[in-house]
């Protein structure tokens, strides 16, 4: 157990480093010259050299990889071509606001994912589980900015149920958080279906019903904490696809968190901003699924370590 | 044959591959469907005030900001969904499928190598490496297609790798060995014919996730680039207006939530029908 985890520690560092490597490329791989931007239109060429060797551009590549992850282990991004700021200050400042929608948007992802699993399961086959299952299909299908646009318009414009975007309370979280939670919802609803007709046909369920357990008491005591296991590693491989629609659905309903950071950090071509927040992302997805494997174990003692 | 027959049995198969063949129809005929040019803008597009028109007898979607047909180009746009979908899904399904393999037929340090790359790329979210790659390329319709190729090769490389690996784990394979079968002659002639099932069902699906990937590239701005119609792009430069005219998102809208939910369900069926262990289960 102990060196199962000691690997599963290791393994995810070394991805996180392969994370660094990655990005520091797509810095690299800007076309502009960042000291020729830094020193203006009228520097003299000794000037930007200066700048070259102050920025430490003049060293070979390996030894500007090795600065650059000295800095981000420091929590340096890096600055904003555009605001002049650290950008590891502009994302700090967005951080709490994203953290508030991730939760509940995740939150609302399991329940309307889990109800409707749980639904279509019990119902299988009848004109009830296909219809559950289309929706969740056509969840899965659609991209997060046209549902977040036709929900603002619907339930923000034309009922007035929701304010029309923006920060602040309850009110201005359920909109995207809802949103979001009901096109994730579908990978969730089609796995919990399949595992708990995998876990209703078992041995153990005709016992329990046999031995007079009512079958509301078999379902929420027996069935459900068996489908739902295979739910927790799914959360952290949905963190990935969750933060791409984030970023979409912070910038529709104005919601001021690390999306729209990005959102318009890409409308002024500020790169050090995006590749910031993709770090980021990729660091909460390989410690969101570290998190996962780790907590599934927990769970199920009957997952075996030593095999796997 | 019989594939398409049994899939044309299910309804909702039915109506995906008609809506399909409609999106198709209308990306390659464009020039002769079309009603107007495209790009071409209006006197009489516009309302008094510089309003967008709503559906009428002479626009039938209505028009956009720029008193544009908004018809003609939804079926201009449907041919930078498929060529998009198509050649950057293709792509992708290349470079997976060869990762795929090589992973898991060669095993070993290149095998562990390719698989722990795939991984790396398993831990970016896919929409901010494509829009990060997209924002330093500048985006023009090829480099969209390259970059979003490159964020989605990885699901399929897993997928064929997997598979690879029990298929070439059967005994059959082990059989050809003996008798003295070459490694070349065992991929060629045993493993790929047995993982194609695998990939035309991936394909599919594969196109579904481009279509949605390219539209969302395109509504952030950082995709196919105006004039050239796409149906993210018509809802990119509509977006300000979109909750007086919301038939300017509606109608792109219809169409990218259309063709993906065919694209996926088309794939799902496939996946049902060419392995009859699956059947309903997923």
């Amino acid at each position: 157990m102990a060196w199962y985890i000691a690997k599963r520690l290791f393994y995810a560092a070394l991805i996180l480093l392969g994370v660094s490597f990655i990005t520091y490329l797509l810095l690299f791989l800007i076309p502009a010259d960042p000291a020729r931007q830094i020193a203006g239109r009228s520097a003299t060429p000794e000037v930007v050299a200066n700048i070259r060797h102050q920025l430490g551009l003049d060293l070979p590549f390996y030894e500007q990889y090795l600065r650059y992850l000295w800095q981000l282990l420091h929590g340096d991004l890096g600055r904003s071509y555009v605001q002049r700021s650290q950008v590891s200050d502009l994302m700090a400042a967005r951080i709490g606001p994203t953290l508030q929608l991730m939760a509940a948007g995740i939150g609302f992802e399991l329940l309307i994912g889990i109800s409707l699993g749980l639904v279509a399961a019990i119902k299988r086959n009848s004109g009830l589980d296909r219809a559950l299952m289309a929706f969740s299909f056509i969840g899965v299908s659609s991209p997060h900015f046209i549902a977040a646009m036709l929900a603002l318009y619907f339930f923000a414009v034309k009922l007035g149920w929701f304010p029309l975007g923006g920060y602040g309370g309850i009110e201005h979280l359920l909109l995207p958080a809802i949103t979001l939670g009901v096109l994730g919802s579908g990978w969730y609803s089609r796995m919990v279906r399949s595992s708990m007709i995998e876990v209703l046909h078992q041995d153990f369920i005709r016992t329990a019903r046999a031995k007079g357990l009512t079958r509301v008491r078999v379902l929420l005591r027996h069935v459900l904490p068996n489908a739902i296991i295979p739910v927790i590693p799914m959360i952290g491989i949905d963190i990935g696809i969750f933060m791409s629609g984030l970023v979409v659905v912070e910038s529709v309903f104005g919601w001021p968190g690390l999306g729209q950071l990005a959102w318009q950090a890409i409308q002024q071509v500020d790169i050090p901003i995006i590749v910031g927040v993709t770090t980021l992302s990729a660091v909460a997805i390989v410690l969101g699924n570290l998190v996962a494997d780790l907590a599934v174990l927990l769970v199920d003692p009957r997952i075996d370590v030593k095999n796997s | 044959m019989n594939l398409l027959m049994a899939l044309l049995k299910r309804k909702s198969v039915a109506a995906s591959l008609l809506f399909i063949l409609i999106v198709v129809v209308a990306a390659v005929f464009a020039p002769w469907l079309a009603p107007y040019d495209p790009t071409r803008q209006f006197f009489d597009g516009l309302t008094l005030e510089g309003a967008p028109l709503p559906p009428n007898a002479d626009f039938y979607f209505g028009t956009d900001l720029l008193g544009r047909d908004l018809l003609s180009r939804i079926i201009y746009g449907a041919r930078t969904s498929l060529i998009i979908g198509v050649v950057s899904n293709g792509i992708a399904v290349i470079i997976g499928t060869l990762v795929g393999v090589t992973a898991g037929f060669v095993r070993g340090w290149t095998g562990s190598i390719l698989m722990r790359l795939t991984d790396l790329m398993m831990s970016f979210p896919a929409l901010l490496l494509a829009i990060a790659l997209a924002a330093i390329l500048r985006p023009s319709l090829w480099i969209v297609a390259l970059v979003i190729a490159m964020v989605n090769w990885v699901q399929i490389a897993r997928v064929i790798y997997s598979e690879t690996i029990s298929i070439a784990a059967k005994d059959f394979v082990a059989v050809e060995r003996t008798i003295g079968a070459s490694s070349l002659r065992i991929l060629l002639s045993h493993l790929l014919p047995h993982l194609l099932p695998t990939i035309l069902v991936w394909a599919t699906l594969g196109i579904s996730t481009t279509v949605l990937l390219e539209a969302t590239l395109s509504f952030l701005g950082v995709g196919v680039q105006p004039p050239m119609p796409s149906w993210g792009n018509i809802i990119f430069e509509s977006q300000t207006y979109f909750t007086s005219a919301l038939w300017l998102v509606l109608f792109p809208g219809v169409a990218i939530v259309a063709l993906s939910l065919s694209f996926n369900l088309v794939g799902d069926a496939l996946r049902d029908e060419l392995d009859p262990t699956l059947k309903g289960r997923l």
